[in-house]
């Protein structure tokens, strides 16, 4: 078994269009049902994080925007780690992911160790 | 209680307590020498107590036997050790007079390092519950082979082999440092869950015995919540999860040792004793913060939830989103066929119908009564298909008679 990062990437929301307490309960349970279906077939490495909607980016000059949201539509909403035997087995994996469904998509890269 | 249901009792409450403040004075290394003073104690007792009648105080006649005859033993391995090593300076030989401290507080706290000793992380996990039931339990090696489904001697052997490990690894019989003891609990906690569920969910047909397994395991998780250092949020878990659990204990089996599914258990049945413990322990287990919500903490959760018998979708969707967090923590092939159980009543039988087919447990017979009750009523052939498959996994009388009573009934129904 081999580890592979699934990058969940969606369109960008900016601060006023962030959903409601209510709304991420209801937008949970489908990455929660995902998830422990995953880890329910023990392919779940890590259960990853979400990242929060706010950021910076630090340019080659040092300088540092607000971003990452000016050059690119879509962000980054969060990562996990699955196992599978080869990168087709971890794209089928990813094929159940909830951000498909929201016009998102997921970016599947195999982990390279440092030794 | 007369003498022959006393001294069984006493073997019980206080053999394990007597090797454990022995071998604190001895040195875990002797632990043989401790278990043969305890169990040479235990037969005078039957002897004398059968001739002369009970003592005043039969504890403390016990430890008192003990006591000496531990004397004696260590008296004659000084002569031997003056004998073949003449080079030892006289006045230490003389000045080893035996020390034994029988106060409740030592012999408390000897046992729970025995405990820390056993599940010690050099032993294996399968050694640390032989040991476990053999030394803080006081049950005999045909006993654990019952539990076990094994034999006897390859119980013996096995014990042996663990208790030569314990010597050789040279583990310390003392409580962890403060730093060291959540490590450390972890492993103690796993033994008696294990223990527990040993008894719980044992193949052997000896209900009394696994009455007596679940019993213990409880009575050591309470001594560790008993002391101070050792009472953190994850043993009160624990323990909430073995009470919620024992409450259905007379409910989950008919008088012919056959097993009674939850939903079709008499809740009358289910001690109502046990489930408030159960809530009090879970109520304990809560203050702590979120970092340290363990595995035992959603386990208890989900046993509680299983306290109410009503079919609700909430009471399904709660369980099913903590067996999601719980397969987070760690994946276990059971935590995953309950899991799908709880999303067929959450989200419907047909997607936990794809779900259980990923799971890839074709030789566990669980896997299959589970694939066989989701597809009840939706494929029935599928239905005969997957309890076959079970019939032909399952390795005891009580699950062979269960399943064949499945069978029966829905070739009935497609009849």
């Amino acid at each position: 078994m081999k580890e592979f990062l699934l990058i969940f990437r969606r369109d960008f929301m900016t601060k006023e269009e962030q959903p409601s307490p209510e709304q991420i309960q209801k937008m949970m349970k489908p990455w929660q049902d995902w998830m422990g279906g995953l880890a329910a077939q023990n392919k779940l490495a890590s259960s990853g994080n979400r990242l929060a909607s706010d950021g910076r980016v630090v340019k080659s000059d040092k300088i540092v925007t607000d971003g990452p949201y000016v050059e690119i539509k879509e962000a980054i909403g969060g990562y996990i780690v699955v196992k599978a035997n080869d990168l087709d087995e971890a794209a089928e994996l990813a094929k159940g992911c909830p951000v498909l469904n929201i016009g998102g998509n997921v970016e599947v890269r195999g982990l390279v160790g440092m030794d | 209680m007369e003498n022959n249901e006393l001294i069984p009792h006493l073997f019980r409450t206080e053999y394990s307590k007597m090797v454990a403040v022995l071998c604190k004075a001895f040195g875990i290394e002797h632990i043989s020498i401790a278990e043969d003073v305890v169990s040479d104690t235990f037969l005078l007792a039957v002897e004398m107590w059968g001739q002369k009648g009970l003592p005043k105080n039969p504890v403390a006649w016990l430890y008192f036997v003990a006591k000496n005859k531990s004397r004696d033993i260590l008296r004659r391995q000084n002569i031997f050790d003056k004998k073949v090593k003449p080079a030892l300076p006289k006045e230490e030989v003389d000045n080893e007079e035996l020390y034994i401290d029988l106060s409740e507080k030592n012999i408390t706290d000897s046992q729970l390092q025995m405990m820390f000793a056993i599940c010690h992380p050099s032993i294996s996990a399968e050694a640390q519950i032989g040991l476990a039931l053999n030394i803080l339990c006081g049950f005999g090696a045909e006993e654990i082979a019952d539990a076990f489904l094994s034999n006897k001697e390859t119980i013996y052997k096995r014990l042996a082999r663990a208790k030569e490990k314990l010597k050789e690894n040279n583990v310390p019989l003392e409580l962890p440092s403060q730093t060291e003891i959540d490590n450390r609990l972890d492993v103690v906690l796993r033994t008696m869950y294990l223990l527990f569920n040993e008894g719980y969910y044992s193949a052997s047909q000896n209900v009394t015995l696994r009455k007596d397994l679940c019993l213990e395991a409880m009575r050591l998780t309470y001594s560790l919540i008993e002391n101070e250092t050792t009472n953190t949020p994850a043993v009160n878990a624990l323990m909430s999860i073995m009470c919620f659990h024992a409450s259905r204990f007379e409910a989950r089996m008919d008088s012919n040792g056959e097993i009674i599914l939850y939903e079709d258990q008499d809740a009358a049945l289910w001690s109502e004793e046990l489930i408030n413990k159960g809530k009090y322990y879970l109520e304990q287990s809560s203050h702590c913060d979120k970092s340290k919500v363990s595995k035992y903490h959603i386990e208890a959760a989900i046993a509680f939830y299983h306290t109410n018998q009503a079919d609700t979708h909430d009471k399904w969707e709660s369980i099913l989103q903590l067996y999601n967090r719980l397969l987070q923590i760690e994946y276990s092939p059971i935590a995953a066929l309950n899991r799908t159980y709880a999303l067929s009543k959450a989200n419907g039988k047909e997607e936990a119908i794809i779900e259980a087919e990923k799971l890839g447990l074709e030789d566990n017979h669980w896997y299959h009564l589970l694939l066989a009750n989701l597809y009840t009523g939706i494929n029935n052939s599928k239905t005969v298909t997957h309890l076959k498959k079970a019939l032909n996994l399952s390795k005891t009388e009580a699950e062979k008679n269960f399943i064949e009573k499945k069978l029966q009934e829905i070739t009935l129904i497609d009849a």
